[in-house]
């Protein structure tokens, strides 16, 4: 069933009686070419490029829970292609002009919109490092663009542009940065990938996976044991868990990251506004909440709900940079599982297993990298080679030392991302 | 979350820095091999449930300590000084 105006119209008119059921729940088979751990985002996109891309449709999505219930349904929604680094620069690059395809692609509302992205800079130390970072994102090919202190105050005059500790000297732009809905992601993604003949399969907890002889035979769930020639994980903040079933450990720990959402006012934050230095970052949703977020609650755990102190640094951040956001009431807050890898980048790669393969650590920036993850992952499982967008996102990188991508420049070391 | 600091008592998470996993305990030796570096550095149990990690009382008494506690409750189980932890 295609969605189009003309059916809504009609839909409407004749008492919404023609909706169907926008995915299958279909009981497992006992063996599939290719399953898929997690029916996450990151999940779901893996099968419908599968299907779509390389004509792989024998293929299953095991989720313990229901589609999209994990970080695809917790995060803060932003999309942007604003990385510095080879490695993460053409990936998040190949990510956005997906996004810009996807709803086309999909038939289905995203709600993507790219209202611009605004990271504001404090010092002239600062400035330089976004000037840097600016043309590393021009020379991907990307958008970018400095503002002045002037130039932030025409478009974010809310702003508290003198404050004491950190002035705004100005900003890194990026027009074609924003938003999407980030549910409807994993559903459009869900939808695409079960009408190309893919097995999305709920409530199916996978229990173990079968190696026999160094090669994956297929996954022991609490629905029975469902045989595969390849098995994909994708579980983010549980890599470690399911890789333990297959006798792996990770460069990997879990963490708790918080977001917060007010109760819905008339528009008045029209961009996504970043203050790195509180670790603060804020956009508006479609129903008006304020919608934002902070860091790392910094010690392991897989609690899905933040501690206290994290939320009032979060809410000092907030009153620090737009004090008119005070007078706002918070009306949720909420916590995801993060993956978090020492250097802060992903890893999309085979394992010593054949036939298994991990797609895991996006630490606190998944959302973002659905399409290109999904699109690099279904490449790797499907063809044996890692996508050119991604062939550093390697398992071994720690190890080795090759191409270690550490963004903030900190150390690639567990406890500094 | 509350920590118990062997030496000052109960305190908020807030007075103590995060360091890991309590792997450091079992450094290897410097001859050990680059597999067991990486394992050492960089690989992780990461368990969901009773863990053991790292914390320094940076805003107390200074001393590291090896914390017993769950990761998916927030529990503390028990705490200790690292320089008894290790011997």
């Amino acid at each position: 069933m295609r969605y189009s105006a003309l059916r809504v119209i009609k839909e409407g008119l004749t008492g919404n009686r023609g909706w169907q059921p926008v995915w299958r729940d279909p009981e497992p088979k006992a063996e599939y070419d290719i399953i898929i751990i997690g029916g996450g985002g990151h999940g779901l996109a893996t099968a419908y490029y599968l299907a779509k891309e390389h004509g792989v449709t024998n293929v299953a999505v095991l989720e313990k829970g229901y589609l999209g219930g994990g970080n695809v349904g917790r995060n803060t929604t932003l999309v942007r292609a604003n990385y510095f680094l080879p490695g993460n620069s053409e990936f998040y690059s190949h990510s956005l002009k997906l996004w810009e395809g996807m709803e086309h692609d999909l038939n289905y509302n995203a709600m993507h919109s790219q209202r611009g992205l605004i990271n504001l800079f404090h010092s002239d130390a600062q400035r330089d490092a976004f000037v840097r970072r600016g043309n590393a994102m021009i020379n991907q090919g990307d958008d970018a663009i400095l503002l002045d202190r002037d130039g932030v105050r025409k478009m974010v005059p809310y702003l508290d542009f003198d404050n004491t500790r950190f002035p705004i000297y100005g900003g890194l732009y990026h027009p074609r940065g924003g938003t999407a809905r980030h549910d409807a992601v994993a559903w459009g993604y869900a939808r695409g990938a079960d009408q190309r003949g893919v097995d999305l399969i709920q409530q199916c907890e996978v229990t173990g996976i079968d190696i026999e002889g160094g090669v994956v035979k297929g996954v022991q769930t609490t629905r029975g044991a469902i045989r595969a020639k390849k098995v994909g994980i994708v579980v983010a903040g549980r890599s470690g868990q399911v890789a333990a079933m297959a006798g792996m450990r990770l460069p990997i720990e879990s963490h708790v990251l918080q977001a917060f959402v007010t109760e819905g006012l008339k528009p008045c934050i029209d961009h996504v506004v970043s203050f790195g230095m509180g670790h603060f970052y804020i956009s508006q949703s479609d129903k008006g909440g304020l919608v934002f977020g902070g860091d790392l609650d910094f010690y392991a755990s897989y609690a899905a709900r933040g501690n206290l102190p994290m939320v009032e640094h979060v809410m000092e951040a907030g009153m620090t940079l737009m004090p008119m956001i005070g007078k706002a009431r918070v009306l949720r807050s909420w916590g995801g599982i993060m993956d978090m890898t020492p250097d802060g980048s992903p890893i999309i790669d085979k394992t010593d297993t054949e036939g298994l393969f991990i797609d895991c650590g996006w630490c606190y920036g998944g959302f973002k990298a659905v399409p290109a993850s999904g699109f690099a992952f279904a490449h790797l499982m499907a063809t044996g080679r890692p996508h050119d967008t991604a062939e550093k996102f390697r398992l071994d990188r720690f190890r080795t030392g090759v191409s270690i991508m550490d963004e903030e420049g900190t150390g690639a070391q567990h406890n500094l991302h | 979350m509350r920590i118990t600091c062997p030496i000052c008592g109960e305190r908020d998470r807030r007075e103590f820095y995060y360091q890991g996993a309590a792997v450091a305990l079992d450094r290897p030796a410097p001859d050990a091999g680059p597999q067991a570096w990486d394992d050492y550095v960089h690989l992780r149990d990461n368990p969901a449930g009773r863990t053991c990690d790292l914390w320094f009382h940076e805003m107390g008494c200074g001393a590291w300590i090896v914390v017993e506690r769950d990761t998916v409750t927030h529990e503390v189980y028990s705490t200790e000084l690292a320089e008894k932890a290790a011997r």
